[in-house]
């Protein structure tokens, strides 16, 4: 961030200076008529303030002359902005045909995006610089707005049906997005950035290279991008969703009175289809990930959660802690045993 | 002072509507336009600080970028209850009910309204729909910000959707018997001599107000009952999971709600008229026009409401038919602040706390008018709309515009009401408060706006700090401006100096009979021969400048 506070938002799309050009027109106008109309009346209160209290000024009839006029310049200015306006809005309602295609799904509260080489992300948009880029958007539940406040583009994203909007950045870097249409609780939530790379840096995210970090910190990279960390909390201290830290080889407590150990199975279950085993006190709200994460990465997020210190600070299922057995902390990477008891730490 | 001498008052009498009868059931069950004008001030003034203690905990929680003072559930119910209470028991009752309900009979020579019974009847309603909407804030409030948008309000929201809507449907009634009320005695109980073109300016804006309630609120009501109508039965009106169309809602509820803010300004806009003219005493200039704009903004004010949707995949050519209205809208708007200048020119103008007011609203109304325009113009308003910018353009006009209107108009009349005068330093100090502390509580968010901050949101990216801190500054000055009439006020009723029937020394009716006002208003039913506003005999009136020779004969 500069130091100087700025007063124009970045500039970040091929439509953000015609948007701006607007403004500008519109506040130039704007300070002319405010600084016109003060500047009389500030100069009438002083010129004829009351001098005595028995002053009666003489009447004055009005002039159609001088309604006509403030009536027409006025109105010659108005449609000098509207017509301007209307035909940038032309522009940004209608998507050139040789766009890039992503796919955008709102959901309370988090933004679900999938590439059309069926790359996905949450929260963030990757897109190449100086493409055009069209987005096909809707909601699985109440009205969002996909806004970027960079690009001066917003469209609502209505339940229901897909609306479009698109867009061309002209500068890298990562940008503001927001759901603009209040959307319940956590709307204020529902943010993200959009990434502007160069193409080649993009084409070599899209193709989803794995890189060599550790199975935990690639899971702890996984935890963030996925948007767990928005229920679950920064280290899996919990939040709308149940704590992760010191879950592997709990006794948790489930919605219908139920008990399970969590183990593997259960957290991989628990990600792929989080409504099928719900813990007590919170409800059906995770969405599924089914087919957004692959088996690695669902070993990677495991293992981000073994690694999560824990567990002391929260004596939760005090009940038999210990009737799990205290099997030595395995390593992340190996495939789950469904039954086999694991401890935490 | 010719004019203003020409009158002779009664000797004033020790009987006046205020102590003709004694006893709260002789208040609770009054028919006098006064003293149900009075019920309908306390009333709204209970709601207007409920709604301002709501501003005060949105700021505090603004203050600092994270959501650190309240937690997003209870922020969002926060700015909802602030938008529902202020909007629909403050702003639209706010000039009507009191100014309007006081001075409507008196200013056209009348002894009542014409239907006094339903005068009372109307407060009572408000008050049940009041009461309604009360309990849904104590029983756990509402969420779905004072637009209730659908599916949200009628799926998703686990609050007191329903409750807070019947609340505001019933309140609508009162607001359509007060437009009724209005229209009927414009029409008919005009004083022997009192053409329309006599009438105060304050007069002819009432009766637009008029024209949208009656026309504007039976469609809000519909609205609202359709959506409980899903919310409870489940029957697919406006959520698409069960067959309906969430964007029918916004055009239903724009439909009202547009037309509705000129429900708030349109009678502050006469209070103004009022204001200029007597405290310059001068007639206003071009009378006719200024009458006229009052229903061309009725009329054109029901034609603009898609102007609310333009980011909601609204027909590219709708959304263009929507932004050449509202800029034409913008036109009647720009003729009366241009008259009210003019009518300065030559004047003599008092630096009165009343008249203070009016020159502060001219220059924030210019300012949320011309804002209104960023909004109206397609491709800008894809970029402002949902931002902090439409929230400092709205707040200009219903704070800037209809609050500074109803303080002007409440300080104008006070004496009038009272009997008693307000304390002038006291009050000349408040209105500068008021000035200084809307405007550095608005004007940054116009910038966070164009910055691209959303609305509704408790927790905002620490970029916008800086304009919010301002804000918050700035509302805390506000507040207190805000209180100091609310004490004065209080105090006057006991310690004011007494009025005079005629402490402003102006023609018009009201001030033609003692204050506090008989309960019949007049001894004898005035008869009038003069024009509205006429300080000095029409045939001193001056020719001005080179269009003399196109000069409208003195209206």
């Amino acid at each position: 961030m500069q130091s100087w506070i700025p007063l124009v938002p970045d500039s970040a799309s091929t439509l953000s200076w015609k948007v701006d050009a607007i403004y500008f027109y519109l506040s130039g106008i704007t300070l002319f008529f405010t600084l016109l109309i003060s500047g009389i009346l500030i100069f009438f209160v002083i010129r004829y303030r009351r001098r005595s209290p028995y002053e009666i000024p003489r009447p004055i009839a009005g002039s159609h002359k001088l309604e006509t006029l403030w009536t027409v310049i006025p109105f010659v200015i108005a449609m000098t902005i509207f017509g301007w306006a209307a035909s940038v809005y032309f522009q940004q309602y209608h998507p050139p045909d040789n766009a890039i295609e992503v796919y955008v799904v709102g959901k309370q509260w988090m933004w679900k995006i999938q590439h059309s080489t069926g790359q996905r992300e949450i929260n963030e948009l990757h897109v190449p610089v100086g493409r055009k880029i069209k987005l096909i958007m809707t909601t699985e539940d109440v009205i969002h707005d996909f806004f970027v406040p960079a690009f001066r583009m917003k469209a609502d994203v209505i339940p229901g049906k897909y609306t479009t909007q698109w867009f061309e950045a002209t500068k890298t870097g990562k940008y503001h997005l927001f759901c603009a249409e209040y959307c319940g609780m956590n709307h204020s939530g529902m943010i993200g950035s959009v990434i502007v790379m160069e193409p080649r840096e993009f084409d070599n995210w899209l193709s989803g290279n794995t890189n060599s970090a550790s199975p935990a910190a690639a899971g702890q990279q996984l935890y963030q991008t996925l948007g767990c960390v928005s229920c679950h909390g920064a280290n899996g201290e919990g939040g709308r969703g149940p704590t992760l830290a010191g879950l592997v080889g709990r006794k948790t407590p489930l919605v219908g009175g139920q008990e399970v150990v969590a183990d593997e199975a259960y957290i991989r279950e628990s990600i792929l289809t989080p409504q099928a085993k719900l813990v007590e006190g919170f409800g059906p709200i995770m969405p599924t990930f089914q087919g957004q994460v692959s088996e690695d990465q669902l070993l990677q997020l495991l293992a981000f959660i073994k690694s999560l210190p824990g567990g002391s600070s929260q004596p939760q299922s005090t009940a038999s802690p210990a009737a799990a057995g205290t099997a030595a902390p395995r390593p992340a990477a190996s495939p789950a045993q469904p039954n086999r008891p694991a401890a935490g730490q | 002072m010719k004019a203003i001498e020409a009158f002779e008052l009664p000797p004033p009498s020790r009987v006046n509507y205020l102590n003709a009868t004694y006893g709260l059931k002789s208040w609770l069950l009054t028919k006098d336009h006064k003293r149900i004008a009075l019920l309908y001030l306390g009333s709204i003034t209970f709601f207007f600080f409920i709604g301002g203690l709501y501003a005060l905990m949105i700021r505090l929680e603004l203050l600092t970028p994270q959501g650190d003072f309240l937690q997003s559930a209870t922020y969002n119910k926060v700015f909802t209850q602030h938008g529902i209470i202020m909007i629909f028991f403050f702003l639209i009752p706010s000039i009507p009910a009191t100014l309007g309900n006081f001075l409507v009979p008196m200013m056209i020579g009348a002894k009542d309204l014409a239907f006094p019974r339903i005068n009372l009847l109307s407060w009572y309603i408000y008050l049940v729909g009041g009461l309604i909407t009360i309990y849904a804030l104590l029983a756990g409030g509402v969420d779905t910000g004072w637009t209730f948008y659908t599916p949200y309000s009628t799926t998703f929201s686990n609050s007191y959707v329903v409750a807070a809507g019947l609340g505001i449907f019933i309140s609508g009634f009162s607001s359509i018997l007060t437009g009724l009320n209005f229209i009927v005695t414009i029409h008919t109980m005009r004083a022997p001599g009192m053409t329309w073109f006599r009438l105060p300016l304050f007069i002819w804006s009432h009766y637009a107000t008029s024209l949208v309630m009656i026309l504007g609120t039976p469609v809000v009501a519909i609205t609202i009952l359709l959506l409980a109508f899903e919310r409870v039965s489940r029957v697919g009106i406006f959520d698409p999971a069960l067959g309906g169309d969430p964007i029918l809602f916004q055009h239903l509820f724009w439909f009202y709600s547009h037309p509705a803010v000129y429900i708030m300004v349109l009678p502050s806009m006469g209070v103004i008229s009022e204001l200029i003219a007597n405290f310059s005493r001068k007639n206003i200039f071009g009378y006719r026009f200024v009458a006229f704009s009052s229903l061309a903004i009725a009329v054109f004010g029901f034609l603009v409401w898609g102007h609310h949707l333009f980011v909601t995949s609204q027909s590219v050519y709708a959304g263009m038919i929507f932004s050449f209205l509202s800029f034409a809208v913008a036109i009647p708007s720009a003729i009366k602040v241009f008259n009210w200048t003019a009518t300065l020119y030559k004047s003599s103008i008092s630096y009165d706390t009343p008249m203070l007011y009016a020159l502060g609203f001219i220059g924030l109304f210019t300012v949320g008018g011309m804002t209104g325009l960023f909004l109206a113009a397609l491709a800008l308003d894809v970029h402002l709309s949902d931002t902090y910018f439409v929230v400092a353009h709205f707040h200009y006009i219903m704070v800037g515009g209809a609050l500074m209107g109803y303080l002007g108009g409440l300080h104008y009349w006070w004496p009038k009401i009272t009997g008693r005068m307000y304390p002038e330093g006291w009050g000349r100090f408040s209105a500068l408060v008021i000035f200084v502390g809307f405007n550095l509580t608005f004007l940054p968010q116009f910038v966070a706006g164009f910055l691209g901050m959303p609305r509704r949101y408790h927790a905002y990216p620490p970029e916008f700090q800086v304009f919010n801190v301002l804000s918050s500054a700035g509302a805390s000055i506000l507040g207190i401006g805000m209180l100091i009439p609310a004490i004065y006020f209080v105090w006057s009723m006991r310690y004011g100096k007494v009025a005079e029937a005629n402490p402003w020394h102006l023609p018009g009716l009201e001030w033609r009979t003692q204050s506090p006002p008989l309960t019949e208003n007049f001894e004898v039913t005035p008869v009038v021969t003069w024009e509205a506003y006429e300080f000095a005999p029409p045939e001193e009136t001056e020719i001005v400048g080179k269009f003399g020779s196109e000069l409208e004969q003195p209206a």
